[in-house]
C-alpha cells in the first residue's frame, strides 16, 4: 500500500521505467519515495545514481529520552547488545557476515532514538535486511554477553565523558538545565546506572520497543523504490506489531531564573556554555520562531564572517573561541546555546558580559540584511554539500521522521529558512535570550598534578529481580 | 548515461566481474604552465566541485627551533590575502555560501574549496582562494593574536591523555626527526616565529612545481585546466625539491608511563612503518585488517574487546607517509587494566608475527577490502582524496584500477614476511599514560 504522496511515488516510478536520458534531466533532483508494511514499518527510499552503493539505515523510535529513573544507558546498552546474536545468527556474526561481502556496519544512540546502519555494494542491501529483520525479532541477549559488554560501555562512558572535560559540563548542563524532562539525563547512561543494569533490563527495552510499528528504514542509494519495498515486505513482511509503552510527555515545568553550576576537571583554559530555554518546530507549515532562531544561530556563528567570530574572537580579543548552536527539529524540549573560551588574559564573566552584549546588540540594533543574506547563502549551498554522502542524507530524513516532521518537510523548511525577516530574528532574540529561562555551566580548570582521579563509585550489587 | 561518476563507478562494478581493461576513474593529468601538477574527475551529479592544492609543507618540514612554523603558515593564508582583510576574505566566502577546508600532518598543508559551480557562486570563490594561496600578506597584528591562540590551545592540549600519549611516542619513535615534533609546535617556539619566518617558510614550500591540485566535480575539462592555472599561476617558483631525512629505527624497545589523574590508561605501541611507495605497502594493508584494523572483525578488537571487556576500541594502524610514519597498536582501559591489557596486546601481536593470518582470515580480508571497494569511491570527496593522495605520492594514475588486483593479490606468506620485516617487538616504543605503576607491575609489564 502506497502512503507516500503520490506525485513523487509516481514521479520515483516513470523515473525508474524511464530510459536513462531522463536521469540525466534529473540528475541534479531528488527522488523519495515511501511505503508501509502492514505490520507498521515504514520504508523511505532516495534514489542516488551516482555510484553503486547504498546505505540502509534502521531507525527506532527508542532513544535514551525514552528511558526511566535508575536505568539510564539502556537504549545505548541495547545497541550494544543487538551486535550479541539471535538464534541463528551466533554472537558477533552480524559485523562479520556484513564485512565479507565488503560492508560496512554501525550503530548509534542518540536523546531520541536509536539507528542500525549498513553501507553496502548495492546488491548486498537483501543481506541488510535479512538480518536486520533477524535481530528486530529474534534477538537472544544472553547474560554472558551481557556482563562482558556492560564492561565495554563502562570503558565508553569514561573514554567519552569522564576524562573528557567539555563532556563533563554538556552532561552537568543539561542536568542543571532541565529538571523533569528525560533530556536531562545522559545518552551513555550515568555510571552508577550502569554498573546496577542487568540483562534483564536490556530484554525490557528490547521487548518494549524493538518492534516494526516502533521503526522507520530508510533506504539511500543507487536502488530501485518498489524492488527496495519488495525486498522490505520478504524480510520484515513477517514480523508482529506490538503494543507499544506509553509515552508519559514528561513535560518541563517553566525555568523561574538563572541556573549556575561550576564544573571543575583537569584542563588548562576555562569555558562557559549559555543555555537558553528555546522553542522546538511543531508545525512546519505555520511556525516561524524555530526558523528564526536557525537564522539567529547562523548570523552568530554560521561561517567564519559571522558575529561572534568577528568580532569577539578577531577584533575584539576577548575570546580564544566562541559559538552559537540551536537545533530546531527535536523530541524533545529545544535550548539555544552559546559557548566560548576566555582569551588569555580575559576571564569567564569578560566573556559572559560580551556574549550578553552580542544578544543585547540584536536585541536593540537587530540585524542587517547583507548578514541574514550571508547566513542564507550558507542554508542554500549546504543543502547541495549534504548531498554528496548518502550516508548524510539518510541521517537527515530519519532524524526528521523521529522527530515527527516527515522526510516531505526538508524543502518547506529550507524555503521557510530563506523567507525569515530581520525583525524576526530581533524578536525571537529578544524573546528567547532572557535571563528567567538561562543555565551557565563554567568549567574550572584543574591542575594535572598533585589529584587523585576522581574516585569511582563502588562496584554496585546487581541488583536481582 | 546519468553522468560521469555513475558511468565510472558502473566500471568498478565490471572491473569486479574481471574485465580489469576498463577504467574505473578516468583521471585526466596534466602540469600547468608553470609546473604544477594537475589531477582531474568530471562529475556532472551534482552541482558543486571540489578543488584541493597541497604541498608539501607539513610539520616535517619544521626545525626543532621553530616548530610550529608550517603549521601556523597555513593557518595564516586565509587570514589576509592580496590585499584583502581577514574580515574580507570570510565575507566574501560566506556570500558565496562556499567553504574552505584545510589539510595538514607531517607531509603536507594544503587548502580545499568546496563551492556551487554555478558562476554567481563559483568566481567570487574562486577570486578569494587563488589571492590566499598565492598572495598571503601574513598581517602582523594577526598573526600575533593567533600565536597567542595557538599557545592556549597547545597548553590546553597538553592536559589530556591522548595528546600527551602521542607526543611521547613521537619523541621515542622519532628522536632527532622531524616526524617526531609536534605539529602544533610548541609554547616556546611557537612564541618566537615572526612575519619573516613564515614569508620565508612559505616562499620556499609554496612553490608552483611542487604543487598537487585535486579537481573534481562539475566542470568540465577546458574550465579545471583554467581554474588550476588561476590558482597556481603566481605561486612561487621552487630551487630544488624539499627532502624529509630517513627515519632510524629506534635503537631498543622502550617503556614510557607519564602520570595522570584521567580514569583510564591510553597505551599506544608502535614504531616507525613504512614509506607510501613501499612494496610491502599492500601485504601490510591486508595483513593489518587481520590484526587490528577490520573493526570488529580483527584480532585486537576480539582479544581485547570482545573476549574480555577491556577497551571501548583497540585498533592498530600503518600510516605511511614520504618517510617512514608510523605503525602503531593502541587503547584505553580503565586504570587498574591497563597491565593486563598490554599483555593481551602483546601477546596477540607475537602470535600473529610468530603464525601469521588463518587462509580463512585472509580470505574474509580480501572479501571485506574488494568488495568493499565502491564504498571507497561513492562521493566526490572521497574521490579528490584520492586523487590528492595519488598526485602528491606520485603513484600510479592507475593505482585505483590497480587497487583490487593488488589486494587479491596479497598471499599469507607475504604478510608474514612483510610483517617479519616491518614490525619487530625489539624496536617498538610502548607508552602508557595515566597508569597505575602499580597495576602495571602486578601484571609483569616491564
Amino acid at each position: 500500500m502506497l502512503s507516500g504522496t503520490i506525485r513523487r511515488a509516481l514521479a520515483a516510478i516513470i523515473c525508474a521505467i524511464a530510459s536513462l536520458s531522463l536521469c540525466v534531466v534529473h540528475a541534479a533532483e531528488t527522488q523519495t519515495t515511501e511505503y508501509a508494511l502492514k505490520n507498521g514499518l515504514r520504508i523511505i527510499v532516495r534514489e542516488d545514481h551516482r555510484a553503486p552503493t547504498v546505505v540502509s539505515m534502521l531507525w527506532y523510535k527508542a532513544g535514551s529520552m525514552d528511558e526511566v529513573n535508575g536505568k539510564t544507558g539502556v537504549a545505548h546498552v541495547l545497541e550494544h547488545m543487538m551486535f550479541k546474536g539471535t538464534e541463528t545468527v551466533p554472537a558477533e556474526q552480524f559485523s562479520k557476515i556484513i564485512a565479507n561481502v565488503g560492508g560496512r556496519v554501525n550503530a548509534f544512540t542518540a536523546r531520541d532514538a536509536t539507528g542500525y546502519h549498513e553501507q553496502l555494494h548495492k546488491s548486498q542491501l537483501p543481506l541488510a535486511f535479512r538480518l536486520e529483520a533477524d535481530r528486530m525479532a529474534n534477538l537472544k541477549l544472553s547474560r554472558d554477553e551481557f556482563d562482558k559488554e556492560i564492561k565495554v560501555v563502562m570503558e565508553e562512558r569514561r573514554l567519552r565523558t569522564d576524562d573528557r572535560p567539555q563532556a563533563l559540563v554538556h552532561e552537568q548542563l543539561m542536568a542543571t538545565a532541565l529538571v523533569a524532562h528525560p533530556y536531562r539525563t545522559p545518552t551513555v547512561g550515568w555510571m552508577s546506572d550502569l554498573e546496577n543494569m542487568t540483562w534483564q533490563d536490556a530484554r525490557e527495552w528490547y521487548d518494549h520497543w524493538y518492534a516494526p510499528n516502533n521503526a522507520i528504514l530508510v533506504v539511500v542509494g543507487d536502488v530501485v523504490p518498489r524492488e527496495v519495498f519488495a525486498l522490505a515486505e520478504k524480510y520484515f513482511g513477517g514480523i508482529k506489531k506490538k503494543v507499544l509503552p506509553e509515552r508519559k510527555p514528561q513535560n518541563e515545568p517553566p525555568q523561574l531564573g538563572t541556573r549556575r553550576i561550576t564544573v571543575k576537571a583537569p584542563a588548562e583554559l576555562p569555558s562557559l556554555v549559555m543555555g537558553y530555554r528555546a522553542p522546538i518546530l511543531h508545525d512546519v507549515d505555520k511556525d516561524w520562531e524555530p526558523y528564526a532562531l536557525e537564522m539567529l544561530a547562523g548570523v552568530l556563528d554560521g561561517h567564519d564572517a559571522a558575529r561572534l567570530n568577528s568580532d569577539l574572537v578577531r577584533r575584539d580579543k576577548i575570546a580564544q573561541a566562541a559559538g552559537a548552536g540551536y537545533e530546531s527539529t527535536q523530541r524533545g524540549p529545544g535550548m539555544f546555546v552559546l559557548t566560548g573560551v576566555p582569551a588569555v588574559g580575559k576571564t569567564i564573566p569578560e566573556l559572559e558580559q560580551a556574549l550578553r552584549r552580542e544578544v543585547a546588540r540584536i536585541v536593540s540594533d537587530g540585524v542587517s540584511e547583507e548578514e541574514l543574506k550571508r547566513a542564507s547563502a550558507q542554508v542554500v549551498s549546504s543543502q547541495v554539500f549534504q548531498r554528496d554522502s548518502i550516508y548524510f542524507q539518510a541521517m537527515l530524513i530519519g532524524s526528521l521522521e523521529i522527530g515527527g516532521y516527515s522526510y516531505e518537510a526538508m524543502d518547506i523548511m529550507i524555503e521557510k529558512l530563506k523567507q525569515v525577516t530581520a525583525a524576526q530574528v530581533q524578536e525571537v532574540a529578544k524573546k528567547y535570550l532572557i535571563d528567567e529561562t538561562l543555565t551557565v555551566a563554567v568549567l574550572d580548570p584543574q591542575p594535572l598534578e598533585g589529584r587523585k582521579p576522581a574516585a569511582e563509585p563502588a562496584a554496585g550489587v546487581r541488583h536481582v529481580q | 548515461m546519468c553522468n560521469r561518476l555513475s558511468q565510472a563507478v558502473f566500471a568498478v562494478a565490471m572491473c569486479l566481474l574481471a574485465l580489469p581493461a576498463l577504467a574505473v576513474l578516468p583521471i585526466a593529468h596534466w602540469q600547468t604552465a608553470n609546473g604544477a601538477h594537475v589531477y582531474f574527475v568530471e562529475s556532472r551529479g551534482l552541482p558543486m566541485l571540489d578543488v584541493s592544492v597541497d604541498f608539501p609543507a607539513g610539520s616535517a618540514f619544521d626545525t626543532r627551533e621553530k616548530s610550529g612554523r608550517a603549521s601556523l603558515t597555513l593557518s595564516l593564508l586565509k587570514l589576509g590575502a592580496g590585499g584583502l582583510s581577514e574580515d574580507d576574505i570570510a565575507r566574501r566566502m560566506a556570500d558565496t555560501g562556499a567553504q574552505f577546508s584545510g589539510r595538514f600532518d607531517s607531509d603536507r598543508a594544503g587548502m580545499s574549496l568546496r563551492s556551487l559551480s554555478s558562476p554567481e557562486e563559483l568566481n567570487p570563490a574562486v577570486d578569494v582562494f587563488a589571492r590566499v594561496l598565492q598572495h598571503p600578506d601574513f598581517p602582523p597584528g594577526v598573526l600575533e593574536r593567533e600565536k597567542g591562540r595557538i599557545v592556549a590551545a597547545i597548553k590546553e592540549s597538553d592536559t589530556k591523555p591522548e595528546t600527551i600519549l602521542s607526543r611521547r611516542f613521537n619523541e621515542l619513535a622519532y628522536p632527532n626527526h622531524p616526524y617526531g615534533l609536534r605539529s602544533s609546535g610548541e609554547v616556546a617556539t611557537v612564541s618566537t616565529l615572526t612575519r619573516d619566518d613564515l614569508a620565508d617558510f612559505y616562499r620556499r614550500y609554496y612553490t608552483s612545481d611542487q604543487a598537487v591540485v585535486a579537481i573534481m566535480g562539475d566542470l568540465d575539462r577546458k574550465q579545471a585546466a583554467a581554474l588550476a592555472e588561476k590558482l597556481t599561476a603566481d605561486l612561487p617558483r621552487s630551487s630544488a625539491a624539499p627532502s624529509i631525512p630517513d627515519v632510524p629505527q629506534p635503537a631498543r624497545a622502550q617503556m614510557s608511563v607519564v602520570p595522570h589523574p584521567a580514569t583510564q590508561s591510553h597505551l599506544l605501541t608502535g614504531l616507525p612503518g613504512i614509506k607510501r611507495d613501499d612494496p610491502d605497502y599492500f601485504p601490510l594493508f591486508v595483513g593489518n585488517y587481520i590484526l587490528g584494523g577490520g573493526g570488529f572483525e580483527s584480532r585486537m578488537t576480539t582479544e581485547v574487546r570482545t573476549k574480555r571487556g577491556l577497551a571501548y576500541s583497540a585498533y592498530s594502524y600503518f600510516a605511511p607517509l614520504l618517510q617512514r610514519g608510523p605503525f602503531v597498536i593502541g587503547l584505553q582501559t580503565r586504570k587498574d587494566q591497563a597491565g593486563a591489557a598490554l599483555e593481551v596486546v602483546r601477546a596477540t601481536l607475537q602470535d600473529f608475527l610468530a603464525n601469521g593470518p588463518s587462509e580463512d582470515e585472509l580470505a574474509k580480508a580480501k572479501q571485506n577490502i574488494v568488495g568493499g571497494f565502491p564504498l571507497r569511491i561513492d562521493s566526490n570527496r572521497k574521490i579528490l582524496d584520492y586523487l590528492a593522495t595519488i598526485g602528491f605520492y606520485h603513484l600510479p594514475l592507475t593505482y585505483i584500477d590497480d587497487f583490487v588486483p593488488r589486494v587479491e593479490k596479497v598471499t599469507l606468506a607475504e604478510i608474514r614476511a612483510a610483517f617479519a620485516r616491518r614490525v619487530d617487538p625489539a624496536h617498538m616504543v610502548t607508552v602508557v599514560v595515566a597508569a597505575d605503576p602499580a597495576a602495571l607491575a602486578a601484571a609483569g609489564v616491564k
